[in-house]
């Protein structure tokens, strides 16, 4: 009958005024512009650099160091080179920084949940600390702990024993050293069985719990698993072959003992200034953390009769992370960069090493500079992706 | 998107880097102007070393390299006063003076070859021969480093006492552990509280930092030297002007002490009859004029801060605390390594 009218086209909108273009095309020329800064800053650097004949390039970092450091966690010497001092400050950066994240959590969930504890010493004593050590610098504690540790130690002549084969004194601890024959891969191996056994016994006695409500002795039979098939494997092979796995025992030298592992006490100081003083930090994120978990789920979790540890272990403490993870990550990221204060006490993380000997033995700051910020950019965004993933798996899922 | 903000920030520091390199380019061919403009002269001094730069309660600097930056600055404005220092811990020292922050760098600083080819720097004059020393604790019953195996070093990283610390140990076949901190004031309070069994740097140094321990008596240097350590000024490379200037004042100073020309009598040797002095106090030629400078400079000099032996005896010599024997900074003719060009 009738043909419905179409509606009229709108005319076709100029090219210009196309928001999608548009959007491109700002896009492009940030683009172009922050290339176009970046290499005007380059090759003004290079030029600048050739013209005060000053040495560029990373060509250094294959030349031999010529210095030593004291603690390395890979096979290193004078005779070794600048990229090698490089790694030997990275690992050191790592370690403490590892060490620090573990040890700084759980002090920090302690000081947190006793703050909230109705035992009124426990929680006040808990609000002392927190208040004292955020509102003191870092490096004063560092700084600190650094000599109360040493001033506290005897020196190496009247070390501290425990047996006859643990020392302390001023130069650090003193530990006997495994040294491991060849064949002690099949106690390692032995050790990563046990450590697979022990998940998947969890993994199941969690599941049987689920279906059946009946509990395994999930403790006692990871702690079989973890240290009996080691010592199993070890016992097995030192009877029907050598003994796999020696140990290396300090022993008193002229000056400091010889021989074993030694912790030093750079390496001490540091950990536990950052360990005491991102506690401080970690337990007001946990105590904001447990509050936010409404007052009814500790009243529900109580009717049904549930244990108080219980209740926080398994109803409280689970909602509250979700609150807890991303002010946490950021206590990370702050204990890793925290590290370069190492500077102060002679401990040789990445800063002392290569910002510090390095940069000024071979005077290429821009590249030494460059690398060790390119080392903490890496770091810290791998820590934080870390954290993210975990958050997303903790997060509420809205369905 | 964390990659974009990667680049970004590398090249911002970069940038950044180049932008402050860019700007002390431009004025490193004329630093001597740049001085006489400013009105002072910004000198890069130790961050404090008894004896050869150290700053009193009241902010005063003195010692033996502090003198050197006096009498570059009483050459060009006849006044010792018109300087500031810049305290640097030696790991800092290179990059200061070479992105401008500092005319120049009198701060113990050895002389070596890849210092003076690769950093972009001159080292225009040696003012102290040195070598590098330990200390230890008495109570060691060390009397020699060769018995230092397996002993705890405390030593300043970024200097050449960390690299032949390396060299002497390794040479003789000796194991030894480093703690190296980034001040001397870091190390030495180390060394004192214990952690290490010894001290190494520069045998002025030493006796410099034995004046600081909490009991001064109980440490000894060793009588080992373990190797050269020529101390002098450092330069920007590419400023000839400039690195005439500074190699001058030390010839200068040292003829001046050659002469007998000294702070007391300076006035009175203008009167000489002796060839040499009338050029020395500029009485004859014009010296000082081919290096930027009025012809009276070594007077406004001696004036200002005395001549080599002087400044030796009054801040590290056997009158002062530290009580160094001249030894190799002796005159020349006095059985020493002084030795000045002539001025003619």
């Amino acid at each position: 009958m009738s043909s419905i009218a179409r509606a009229p086209q709108p005319a076709k909108a100029s090219f210009v005024n196309d928001p999608k273009v548009r959007g491109i095309v700002y896009q492009i020329v940030l683009v172009a512009v922050i290339v176009g800064l970046v290499w005007m800053a380059a090759s003004n650097a290079i030029e600048n650099l050739r013209a005060a004949k000053i040495a560029s390039g990373f060509g250094f970092l294959n030349s031999t160091s010529g210095f030593d450091v004291s603690q390395t966690l890979i096979p290193y010497s004078a005779t070794s080179t600048y990229g090698a001092a490089f790694i030997v400050g990275l690992l050191n950066t790592l370690l403490v920084a590892a060490i620090g994240v573990v040890l700084a959590t759980f002090l920090g969930f302690l000081i947190g949940i006793a703050r909230l504890s109705s035992n009124w010493i426990v929680a006040r004593v808990a609000t002392a600390y927190v208040e004292l050590i955020r509102n003191l610098p870092l490096l004063l504690q560092l700084l600190f702990w650094y000599i109360a540790v040493l001033r506290s130690l005897p020196e190496p002549r009247n070390s501290l024993g425990v047996g006859t084969s643990v020392f302390l004194n001023n130069r650090g601890l003193y530990i006997p050293r495994p040294v491991f024959a060849p064949d002690a891969w099949i106690v390692l191996a032995a050790f990563a069985l046990g450590v697979v056994a022990a998940i998947g016994y969890a993994v199941r006695a969690h599941r049987r719990q689920a279906a059946t409500g009946q509990q395994s002795p999930v403790i006692s039979a990871s702690i079989g698993f973890v240290v009996g098939l080691p010592l199993l494997a070890w016992a097995v092979l030192a009877l029907v072959a050598a003994n796999p796995i020696s140990f290396d025992l300090p022993i008193k030298g002229t000056f400091n003992l010889r021989g074993g592992l030694q912790v030093f006490p750079e390496l001490v100081a540091l950990t536990l200034g950052l360990v005491i003083y991102t506690a401080a930090f970690i337990a007001e994120i946990v105590r904001a953390g447990i509050l936010a978990v409404s007052k009814g789920q500790t009243e529900a979790a109580h009717a049904l009769g549930i244990k108080p540890g219980h209740t926080l272990r398994l109803v409280v403490i689970p909602q509250a992370m979700r609150v807890i993870i991303p002010p946490l990550t950021s206590q990370y990221l702050n204990l890793t960069k925290n590290s370069s204060l190492a500077v102060v006490i002679g401990y040789p993380d990445l800063v002392q090493v290569f910002m510090g000997t390095v940069l000024n033995q071979t005077g290429q700051a821009i590249e030494c500079v460059a690398m060790t910020m390119a080392v903490y950019l890496t770091i810290s965004i791998a820590t934080a992706s870390f954290m993210n993933w975990y958050n997303a798996r903790k997060a509420l899922v809205e369905r | 998107m964390t990659s974009k903000f990667a680049t970004l920030a590398l090249g911002l520091a970069v940038g950044l880097a180049g932008v402050g390199l860019g700007a002390s380019g431009a004025s490193a061919q004329a630093t001597l102007n740049n001085v006489k403009q400013k009105g002072f002269l910004q000198c890069g001094a130790n961050t404090g070393l008894a004896g050869f730069g150290v700053p009193d309660a009241q902010g005063n600097w003195t010692g033996f390299d502090v003198d050197y930056c006096r009498a570059i600055a009483a050459a060009i404005f006849g006044d010792p006063t018109k300087v500031r220092f810049t305290p640097l811990a030696a790991k800092d020292r290179f990059t200061a003076l070479q992105s401008g922050e500092v005319d120049v760098l009198i701060r113990n600083t050895t002389v070596t070859m890849s210092r003076d080819t690769t950093l972009g720097l001159d080292f225009p004059a040696v003012n102290y021969y040195d070598g590098q020393g330990f200390m230890v604790r008495k109570k060691l019953g060390v009397a020699s480093a060769k018995e230092l195996n397996g002993a705890s070093v405390c030593t300043q990283q970024g200097t050449t006492t960390e690299l032949n610390l390396a060299d002497y140990f390794r040479g003789n076949n000796m194991k030894y552990e480093v703690v190296a901190f980034a001040t001397s004031d870091e190390t030495f309070k180390a060394y004192d509280t214990g952690r290490c069994d010894a001290f190494t740097t520069d045998a002025s140094g030493l006796y410099a930092e034995r004046l600081r321990a909490s009991a001064p008596d109980d440490h000894i240097v060793l009588p080992e030297i373990i190797s050269k350590e020529p101390l002098g000024p450092g330069v920007r490379q590419g400023d000839p002007q400039w690195a005439d200037l500074v190699r001058w004042t030390h010839n200068a100073l040292l003829i001046a002490e050659e002469l007998g020309v000294t702070k007391a009598n300076v006035d009175q040797m203008l009167k000489s009859d002796n060839p040499e002095v009338k050029r020395l106090l500029g009485v004859e030629g014009s010296f000082g004029e081919s290096i930027g400078l009025t012809k009276d400079w070594v007077v406004r000099m001696v004036k200002g801060v005395g001549n080599y032996g002087e400044i030796f005896e009054r801040n590290v010599g056997e009158g002062s605390r530290l009580k160094i024997k001249r030894g190799l900074n002796a005159l020349w003719n006095k059985g020493g390594l002084q030795f000045a060009a002539p001025i003619r």
